[in-house]
């Protein structure tokens, strides 16, 4: 199936966060729902199970100058294995004006046996704006090995790369599940916060989770494996994961925060 | 086209660039309980080839591959932004320059004819794989040679600190190595087909332990290897 949904914000004479441009078609559909607060917050709904190896979906996002945006999707969604030798692809290009705050925030991607996705996503934040940046991947429902299955994310920050790292996992990916990238790990993901407006925080580290501090511009980075996909949230929620990571004693390691 | 020779010199881990003193993840690796034998060790270097083995290859090539290019100045220092983005740990990027700077070093003093002034100066250092496109530019080496040099490079430096480490037999050891040989020579020609594209466009293999090991491990006291 392919499917293309493209979201444009922008902000109204009274300075309030309003949908310029808001279109999916399934299994892609957009749906805005009330939130509190300032901004609009939209839900991908899946319309079909999947995706499927086959399925092509593209979602274009525009966040304007000023405007803020939240992105949730309804459920996890599982990639699946379909016609022999399809690959499943998924492409989310976003623009983050001056001043725009987009909060990128979805349920899992299931890595299924068998399946073959490919998921690209092109971030484009410019100088003064806000992204945060949420991934996260199972390996496998319960009790299975995953198929393959590659997330590819750039980020540029004021036209210089901030951010570009692909994560292989299943039968084609060498040493995956080894001691170098997972070990064995079914859950793993990532936060990146784009923010002028913080202060920069050092590197750090606590059992299977690392706060980083990106070379490119006011970013960090958290990056994590996990037994499972509730810890993984655990340690990947925007408003506790700054926290937690140097309160935290737990984890196989003893807790280390760097200074400087 | 280099000699034979030159790409043994280049490869061997006697070349004055400091690589002995790493273990590129390893020391970490073991303290954690995550590397404990020949078979952990198998599994780790195969992951490091896949992420940071064909990552650090595929810039090695890119930066030989812009070495006598007109715009090489610009291309390098493309090279190192692309480079920093895809290392996401401060402590990788921290050893990546400090290993640029041993090279450069042992470069400018032995092909002193070589220029290496445009490098990106970064306070740091140049990244590692950026210095070593330019030694083998100057060795002449070209582009698949270079990528055959980091690839090597990547696995036989944790090798051998996993003999320390462990106290592994060094003769299983090398054999694991002789059975790696094939998926280095594959890493490094991906990675070379790689090097062709634009910067953008290089290979990002990510390894979130790799990255959580650096960052433990730099802060570490007493440790054997500096990475």
């Amino acid at each position: 199936m392919r499917a293309t949904a493209r979201l444009v914000a922008r902000v109204d004479r009274r300075g309030q966060t309003v949908l310029a441009e808001l279109r999916g078609e399934s299994p892609l559909l957009l749906r805005q729902v009330p939130a509190p607060g300032g901004g609009v917050t939209v839900y991908v709904v899946g319309g079909a199970a999947g995706p499927l190896a086959g399925d092509d979906l593209r979602l274009d996002v525009e966040v304007g100058p000023g405007a803020v945006v939240r992105v949730h999707t309804v459920a996890a969604s599982v990639a699946l294995p379909g016609r022999p030798g399809a690959v499943s692809r998924t492409l989310v290009r976003a623009t983050v004006a001056e001043r725009a705050a987009l909060f990128w925030l979805p349920e899992q991607l299931v890595a299924a046996a068998g399946c073959a996705h490919v998921a690209d996503s092109q971030v484009a934040v410019a100088a003064g704006g806000t992204l945060h940046w949420r991934d996260e991947l199972i390996c496998g429902r319960h009790g299975e090995q995953p198929g393959n299955m590659e997330i590819n994310t750039w980020v540029d920050l004021d036209d210089r790369p901030l951010l570009r790292q692909s994560l292989a996992v299943g039968p084609n990916a060498a040493g995956w599940a080894g001691p170098t990238v997972l070990a064995g790990a079914s859950a793993t993901g990532s936060l990146l916060i784009v923010d002028p407006a913080r202060p920069a925080q050092s590197a750090a580290v606590c059992g299977t989770r690392a706060r980083l501090p990106l070379a490119g511009g006011p970013a960090t980075l958290w990056s994590a494996t996990a037994p499972d996909a509730h810890t993984l949230r655990e340690y990947l929620e925007p408003d506790t994961a700054t926290d937690t990571i140097a309160a935290s004693a737990g984890g196989e390691e003893r807790e280390v925060v760097r200074v400087g | 086209m280099a000699t034979p020779t030159m790409l043994l010199l280049l490869a061997d881990g006697r070349f004055p660039a400091g690589a002995h003193a790493h273990s590129a993840g390893l020391e970490a690796a073991v303290a954690a309980g995550r590397v404990t034998d020949l078979d952990t060790l198998a599994e780790y270097l195969r992951g490091r080839l896949a992420t940071a083995g064909l990552v650090t290859a595929a810039f090695a090539a890119a930066a030989r591959g812009v070495a006598w290019s007109a715009g090489r100045s610009a291309a390098l220092a493309r090279l190192d932004a692309e480079l920093d983005a895809r290392t996401a740990s401060p402590a990788q990027r921290s050893v990546s320059r400090r290993q640029g700077r041993a090279l450069l070093r042992a470069g400018r003093r032995i092909w002193p004819q070589a220029t290496f002034d445009d490098l990106p100066a970064a306070p740091d250092g140049p990244h590692q794989p950026l210095v070593l496109g330019l030694v083998g530019a100057a060795a002449g080496l070209n582009p698949g040679q270079v990528a055959t040099v980091a690839a090597h490079a990547t696995v036989t430096g944790s090798a051998s600190a996993a003999v320390r480490l462990l106290g592994l037999d060094p003769y299983q050891v090398q054999a694991l190595l002789v059975r790696l040989a094939g998926t280095c020579d594959a890493t490094a020609a991906r990675a070379a087909r790689a090097a062709e594209e634009p910067p953008e466009r290089l290979p990002a293999a990510a390894a979130p332990l790799a990255d959580i090991h650096a960052e433990a491990h730099v802060t570490w006291e007493v440790r054997l290897f500096a990475s």
